[in-house]
């Protein structure tokens, strides 16, 4: 009934995923449609690359886009002032233009051997055109190169994984040709489970603190920069190496400058929220001193 | 196959195109999946490509898939149920001996036919699968070799996971986040070449170089900057101070942007008149005459505000809701003024569509091409902004 090639993707040992990443995965992968991946900074998306690139036993090759990255790039460079200073004052020999064109990360991913799975991480950071460049290599899965006449073909189509920032929106025709998923925020028990991969012995206590305070954090609306998951897994490091007794978390969320990065989101919790928890307190320390 | 399926999700204004259905369509006959859940995750992924359409696709499944129950999950419970030795004690001597003689492939194939026959709920027959009938497949029938069809499974169902509709705080037309101000004030990004001369003309220098007789000649051009320069004029007090903090978002988000040329901000009360102000409180005045001369045209505007006020306020001459204010010209040849001297504005209205009733306010829309202050709103008006007159 099921194909059997389709079910590849299971997700690799330090990486947990949901089972909508996992299907948009497979169908991106058996449909040979590049998987673009977008959620909130700090939720996994570069990881996940590499946990495909894992469970599947293939190389990665990762293409960080800048803002300044043209599409060019990815394919090859022809480093032309290189050839114009070596015919000045070098002495190669400079007919020979191959020497001088270095494939780029997408040329790297098409010239190879065997399949492999090529990550262009956060795509929308560069121009609004970028995509749009793209779009014929993608499909083709090949392209040509005027300066030597030859043209770069892929033996093997590479797994592409495009992930976003929603920094941009991204142009519809791109669009049209990729397998979309949205990472959403972990719940509580998936978040369970990310934190027990990178802290197998954490104590239950801490781990159960540490969830409820942060959950709690994220229901705050007034923050700017809610805080991730990586800061999260950054918060329970510090808690772990300071040995912060569980009770104290709380009710005084030590190290908050772990999880609020921004100055306005640190200052609104020193002033507003703490405020308010030692309002609620001060009664009790005042049973205490009868 | 699901055509229909299509044209709902279009209804819901999930942007589906044919290509990205050809695709599904592709996909479901290679026989990728067998339940209605990996259905709902399959068509997800192939044809919804914004978080922001996640809950219109919820909605538009609910509306198509109700109540259905995917036939192949059942198969898997009659296996599971087949399987379960205390069920088989369920059934009496002869029931097993005719069970045995049955080859279960052969019992799920004509399953498998049957469901593929039968188009609809069938009760009483000895063929079709249905209940009270001798047919071998159903239930409360009179069957010796057959089974029970029907009922839930374990797991979620793709329906419910539909009916959670987990993804309504992504859509665009109701929630407002700074980052998703941002997003769409960068739609304003127009570049053109300005600034120092910093990089490298490769094709001038070539020419340069070669007209020198082979002496590297490197010549210079600008690299791309924005040139966009915005002006942000906020209602403040009175009937918008339930939009403070929304409009203090968008404040915040322009001012973030790193990418405007020039972006100048100001605040007037109800409407504006001889005087605006470069703080909340409305005490550091500056003139709106001063402001038509000194900015130029190019400056893209944003009016932010309800438009709502009593309409004296818009047409008399000392119509202002302060009357220290004392205005020579009404407020509406104001407005005009200022319509005709930047090239491009647009009003962004805090309040909802529904609320547009207000006199005042079609009186503004006269002047002004007013949006929402949604993100789809608010996309709209930046492509208004940049559209070339």
């Amino acid at each position: 009934m099921v194909n059997d090639g389709f079910d590849k993707f299971k997700g690799s040992h330090d990486y947990v995923t949901s089972e909508a990443l996992r299907n948009a995965v497979n169908v991106a992968i058996a449909l040979r449609r590049p998987l673009l991946v977008r959620g909130e900074p700090g939720t996994g998306k570069t990881l996940l690359a590499h946990s495909i690139a894992k469970g599947l036993n293939k190389k990665l090759i990762v293409w960080n886009i800048k803002s300044t990255t043209k599409a060019q790039e990815g394919l090859y460079v022809y480093d032309v002032v290189q050839r114009l200073n070596d015919s000045r004052f070098g002495d190669k020999d400079i007919s020979d233009i191959r020497q001088y064109i270095k494939l780029g990360k997408l040329g790297e991913a098409f010239a190879s051997k065997e399949e492999l799975v090529l990550l262009i991480d956060e795509i929308d950071k560069a121009d609004l055109e970028f995509p749009n460049d793209l779009l014929n290599e993608l499909d083709e899965m090949s392209f040509y190169i005027p300066e030597t006449g030859e043209s770069i073909v892929a033996a093997h189509r590479p797994i592409v994984v495009i992930t976003s920032n929603a920094e941009k929106e991204l142009p519809d025709a791109f669009l049209r040709r990729c397998i979309f998923h949205y990472i959403e925020f972990p719940n509580p028990p998936l978040m369970e489970e990310i934190v027990k991969v990178h802290f197998p012995d954490i104590q239950d206590s801490l781990l159960r603190q540490a969830l409820t305070t942060f959950y709690s954090l994220r229901k705050i609306d007034d923050f700017r920069k809610k805080p991730s998951t990586s800061e999260l897994i950054d918060w329970i490091r510090v808690l772990i190496a300071s040995s912060t007794p569980d009770e104290v978390i709380p009710s005084e969320i030590p190290f908050a400058g772990t999880l609020l990065k921004k100055e306005t989101d640190y200052a609104y919790f020193v002033n507003t929220y703490m405020k308010k928890i030692q309002t609620t307190k001060t009664i009790d320390g005042y049973e205490t001193l009868r | 196959m699901f055509t229909d399926f299509f044209y709902t999700l279009r209804e819901r204004k999930v942007p589906v195109s044919i290509t990205e259905w050809m695709t599904l369509m592709e996909a479901l006959s290679r026989g990728y999946i067998s339940t209605l859940n990996d259905f709902y995750y399959l068509a997800r992924a192939i044809l919804v490509k914004s978080e922001a359409y996640f809950d219109h696709y919820d909605i538009a499944f609910q509306e198509y898939f109700k109540g259905i129950k995917a036939p192949a999950e059942i198969s898997e419970q009659i296996l599971a149920w087949l399987k379960d030795p205390f069920n088989r004690m369920l059934l009496t001597e002869e029931e097993r001996a005719l069970l045995d003689l049955m080859d279960l492939d052969e019992l799920l194939e004509e399953l498998e036919k049957r469901f593929r026959e039968q188009t609809e709920q069938h009760d009483r027959g000895a063929y079709w699968i249905g209940r009270g009938g001798t047919s071998p497949f159903g239930h409360s029938g009179q069957h010796p070799a057959g089974f029970r069809l029907g009922g839930g499974g374990g797991g979620r169902s793709a329906i419910q996971i539909a009916e959670q509709r987990q993804f309504r705080n992504y859509r665009h037309d109701l929630t407002l986040d700074i980052r998703q101000i941002e997003v769409a004030l960068k739609g304003l990004r127009q570049l053109k070449r300005i600034g120092p001369e910093d990089e490298l003309d490769l094709d001038k220098t070539i020419d340069a170089t070669a007209k020198n007789a082979g002496e590297i000649e490197l010549k210079w051009r600008q690299s791309r900057h924005n040139k966009v320069k915005l002006l942000l004029l906020m209602d403040v007090g009175g009937s918008m101070d339930p939009f403070a903090h929304l409009c203090s978002l968008l404040f915040s988000a322009a001012h973030r942007s790193a990418h405007f040329k020039d972006f100048q901000y100001y605040y007037f009360h109800n409407c504006i008149y001889d005087y605006v102000y470069k703080d909340i409180e409305r005490r550091d005045a500056v003139s709106t005459d001063h402001l038509l001369h000194t900015m130029e045209p190019d400056y893209k505007v944003i009016l932010v505000g309800d438009a709502w006020m009593a309409p004296s306020e818009l047409n008399n001459v000392y119509g202002a809701i302060y009357y220290y204010e004392r205005n020579h010209k009404p407020g509406l040849a104001r407005l005009k003024q200022i319509a005709d001297h930047f090239s491009h504005c647009t009003w962004l209205n805090p309040e909802s569509q529904n609320y547009w009733n207000e006199p005042t306010v079609f009186m503004v829309r006269k002047v002004f091409s007013m949006f929402e202050l949604t993100i789809e709103g608010l996309q709209k008006a930046v492509k208004k902004l940049i559209v070339k007159r």
